[in-house]
């Protein structure tokens, strides 16, 4: 890189570091998105708590046994735990400078992260259709509320990954893409953590107690 | 037709509420006709898109959230003089029950969010980049945003006054009270959206300037070496980050209630208001630490500058910083404590109130120990600083008082409360960013600011302080509830109330005082030609007034805590300055319009929503991604100044060596 001296980060070309660590800006960058990542951390931990208040106020309503499928949300996990593994793989054929292993993790990790998707939608039709709506009682509009952001975050991951797929197709691996695709994947992670947390305090503790 | 326009008007013009709606309506038309034309007339709207809107410098960003605080403290003040007005003789009825309800909500929410947030906000830009000797933030793009976040949700939250009517279940906004069943117009929505929008920029600023002290100070330039109103941005930042979230969510969730008809909130179908209380001071007191922890930086700057010493105990300044960041997250509890939690949740929060005290003491004790044998000189900024110290010591002593659950009983939500909070924000807060205005006013501005006229700014607000605020101590404990909109004669409380309104008239004064200084010293104000006015110690000093854009020309090297003072001391103040030899082009970030239209485009979601008009709500969400969607795909946003530009700019502020 030529002048890397963005507004005064200082250079230190260590080559030692993967590609995206490189280069001072996108290293900085790659901060930035960690905080960022604290601060979602905490956007779903104030929901999680609101959950765990109010997931026995069902007022007479449907409850968690009653509304949780267990086939359906196994094969969503399934899909988004192995989606997390190939955003992995996919992080690795960069660092191998392989980009087209690189698009093909890609695309299998959004591909995965759409049936993901597909299948949490037709879930909250069906629940939908059985009359448990979010305005139907207090747990039902955190449960909603909760896997909804959690969804909501998965889809605008999977416009962002198409994006970063995009770029890295016309562009190659630059610091720049490779500071991109690690960050997509940071949050991709992320979000699968997040969903453990679903996983094992919503559905599986709603289904035993 | 004219029927639909007569419904039109009654439901979002409000013709029929009385003269002061209309006299605003007619002002705020007036003075938005006199903008355009003076304008146009100057023919200054390139120059506002190209310097200003436009701008990503942070020191540019910073001047206009000054304005815009200044602004919301004035428009906040206002209300603050109106309910005092209405308070000041008992049975009185020149504001409605309603409309004081509005007034004290906006004048709460606004002081807060949109006067005191950018106030600091404000500070940080223009100081902190310019302290660690780095060009720039850590993400310049990023840092427009916010101020646009916050400059259309403070539109936004101001245009509920004259369309479609303001909010009115005060600055904290409790459900069940602030749910559609009993508060069905915009004025609610307005509040929740306001928030939220400018809510998100405020998480992206303590992202943004995090980053930018973790990662770009000048070389040498050691934790242990950053001035204090840095580290004091350090605590800020990370209480932002840990905070905001939790006012996110808790507006967002009463948003659903109100917007989608879920039950978070309600009493109806399982609903638990309490859980909006708990998330919203989760937020909430640590807000005041946001606030209050920079004008502490501020402070520990003005000392070591007036006194002409190193601050007293740099270390424990550091810790106490931090440690007041952490605790605060331990105290929310204390807003509530009559919510039936029983007595062992009470006394670990008013146990972990109190201990806030002890970092705060120590800040205190330092401050004092670093005046004393300094040769002080008794600056505009300086008497602010000192005048803080006694009124936040007895700030202090009355939150002590209001922690101690027990008696919390007696006086929760009375006037004593309402004095002991504002003997703190204005007491600590206002002065000390009152206090940085006036000291970082020339190296923004290029002059200083008009010592008498500020001198009686000084003394009648702070006699009008006292007046005002030290009689509700006594009506909080002769039984005055607040957001009481009038009172019966026979109360005992006619006078106290009287003085109090006196004082607030007293402070209002002060205040016009300072709009006169600043007008009066745009024209007669002591030009700053060398950069360094108050003989000061830290690097922006070493930098002309104003800054040039790109601030350092050759990014310095730190050697010690207090590098300016310490190389004017030892006759090295020449080696800051840049050798021809040693300037490269300059790497920097190119201005950009899509901040600016992102703003614009949560605005127009926000207003979407208010109505319930839900197209439009999407419509303005569309237009948020649209720009996301474009500055992901964006890749030439940078741009080199060449060496000899840089060159010439220095020659000519005469700084080359
Ligand atoms: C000229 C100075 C000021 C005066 C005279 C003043 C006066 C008042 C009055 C009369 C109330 C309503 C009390 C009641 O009836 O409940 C109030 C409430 C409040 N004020 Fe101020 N104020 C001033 C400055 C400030 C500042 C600088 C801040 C914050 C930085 C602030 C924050 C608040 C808040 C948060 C409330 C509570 C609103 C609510 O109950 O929802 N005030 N003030
Ligand atoms: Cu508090």
């Amino acid at each position: 890189m030529p002048d890397a001296i963005h507004a005064g980060h200082p250079v230190v070309a260590a080559s030692d570091k993967p590609l995206e660590y490189q280069d001072p800006n996108q290293s900085v960058k790659i901060l930035g998105f960690w905080l960022f990542l604290a601060t979602d951390m905490l956007l779903f931990g104030c929901l999680f708590a609101t959950y765990l208040v109010v997931r026995t106020h069902t007022d007479g309503g449907p409850t968690p046994q009653s509304i949780f499928d267990i086939p359906g949300f196994t094969l969503e996990t399934f899909f988004l735990l192995t989606s997390s593994f190939t955003g992995g793989l996919s992080t690795l054929a960069m660092r191998n400078g392989n980009k087209k292993a690189l698009l093909t993790w890609l695309a299998i990790t959004i591909a995965l992260g759409l049936a993901f998707i597909g299948f949490e939608v037709k879930e909250f039709v069906g629940d939908v259709a059985l009359g448990a709506t979010w305005q139907r009682s207090a747990f039902l509009s955190a449960f909603f509320t909760l896997v909804g952001t959690h969804g909501s975050h998965v889809s605008i991951g999977l416009v962002w990954m198409f994006l970063t797929l995009l770029q890295v197709a016309k562009r190659g691996i630059t610091p720049i893409t490779s500071r991109k695709v690690f960050v997509v994947n940071l949050y991709w992670h992320f979000l699968d953590v997040v969903w453990v947390f679903i996983f094992t305090i919503v559905y599986l503790s709603g289904r035993v107690m | 037709m004219p029927s639909s326009f007569m419904q039109f008007a009654d439901k979002y013009l409000m013709w029929k509420e009385g003269p002061m709606i209309w006299g605003s309506d007619v002002a705020i038309l007036l003075v938005s006709i006199g903008i355009l034309f003076t304008l146009t007339y100057f023919h200054k709207w390139k120059w506002l898109w190209k310097e200003w809107i436009t701008t990503v410098d942070h020191k540019k960003i910073g001047i206009m959230y000054l304005i815009c605080a200044l602004l919301m403290m004035f428009r906040g003040g206002a209300d603050a003089e109106l309910l005092r007005t209405q308070l000041a003789v008992p049975n009185n009825h020149f504001l409605t029950a309603e409309h004081y309800d509005q007034i004290f909500t906006t004048h709460g929410t606004i002081m807060i969010l949109f006067m005191a947030m950018p106030f600091i906000f404000a500070l940080f830009n223009i100081v902190v980049p310019l302290q660690i000797g780095a060009r720039d933030v850590a993400f310049p793009y990023l840092n427009a945003i916010s101020f646009w976040l916050f400059f259309f949700a403070a539109m936004l939250f101001n245009l509920s006054f004259v369309f479609g009517g303001s909010p009115d279940a005060s600055w904290v906004s409790y459900p069940p009270l602030s749910e559609l069943g009993f508060d069905p117009g915009p004025g609610e929505n307005y509040y929740l959206l306001a928030l939220q929008i400018t809510g998100i920029g405020s998480i992206a600023t303590g992202i943004n300037f995090l980053a930018t002290i973790f990662k770009m100070r000048a070389p040498g330039m050691k934790l242990m070496r950053m001035p204090l109103f840095t580290w004091s941005v350090v605590a800020a930042s990370v209480v932002i980050i840990f905070a905001f979230p939790a006012l996110a969510i808790a507006i967002a969730l009463l948003t659903l209630d109100r917007i989608a008809g879920t039950h978070f909130f309600t009493i109806l179908h399982g609903g638990n208001p309490m859980m909006f209380v708990n998330l919203f001071w989760l937020w909430g007191h640590p807000e005041v630490y946001i606030v209050v922890l920079p004008a502490f930086g501020v402070y520990s700057e003005v000392v070591a500058t007036f006194a002409r010493k190193r601050v007293f105990g740099y270390g424990s300044m550091v810790a106490s910083l931090m440690l007041i960041s952490v605790i605060s997250y331990f105290v929310w509890a204390h807003h509530f404590f009559t919510m039936g939690a029983g007595a062992d949740v009470n006394t670990f929060f008013a146990i972990a109130s109190m201990m806030v005290g002890i970092p705060t003491g120590v800040k205190v004790f330092n401050w004092l120990f670093t005046m004393y044998r300094g040769r002080i000189r008794m600056t505009l900024p300086m008497l602010w600083t000192i005048a803080f110290v006694p009124c936040f010591a007895i700030g202090g002593a009355t939150g002590v008082m209001l922690a101690a659950a027990p008696a919390d009983y007696q006086y929760h939500n009375s006037y004593f409360l309402i004095a002991h909070f504002h003997q703190v924000l204005i007491g600590g807060t206002v002065f000390g960013l009152i206090a940085g205005m006036y000291y970082w006013w020339p190296k923004m501005f290029g002059f200083k600011l008009d010592e008498r006229l500020g001198r009686w700014a000084f003394w009648f607000f702070n006699i009008g302080f006292y007046v005002c605020f030290m009689p509700q101590y006594a009506l909080g404990f002769m039984g005055m509830q607040r957001r009481m909109y009038t009172y019966p004669a026979n109360m005992g409380w006619n006078t106290l109330n009287l003085i109090s309104t006196i004082g607030a008239y007293i402070m209002g004064i002060g205040f016009v005082f300072i709009v006169i200084q600043v007008i009066y010293s745009i024209k007669h104000g002591e030009r700053d030609l060398t950069g360094d006015p108050w003989d000061a110690r830290t690097l922006e000093w070493a930098l002309p007034s104003p800054a040039p854009h790109y601030n350092f020309a050759v990014i310095p090297t730190v050697t010690d805590r207090d590098v300016w003072w310490e190389m004017k001391e030892q006759g090295r103040a020449d080696e800051l300055k840049p050798k021809e030899a040693d300037i490269r082009p300059i790497h920097m970030p190119k201005n950009s319009s899509r901040p600016f239209f992102m703003g614009l485009a949560f605005f127009v979601a926000g207003f979407g929503f208010v109505f319930d008009w839900l197209w439009l709500g999407f419509l303005g969400l569309a237009g948020v991604a649209v720009c996301m969607i474009a500055r992901a795909l964006e890749y030439n946003d940078d741009y080199h100044i060449p060496a000899e530009e840089v060159i010439e700019t220095e020659a000519s502020l005469g700084r080359l060596s």
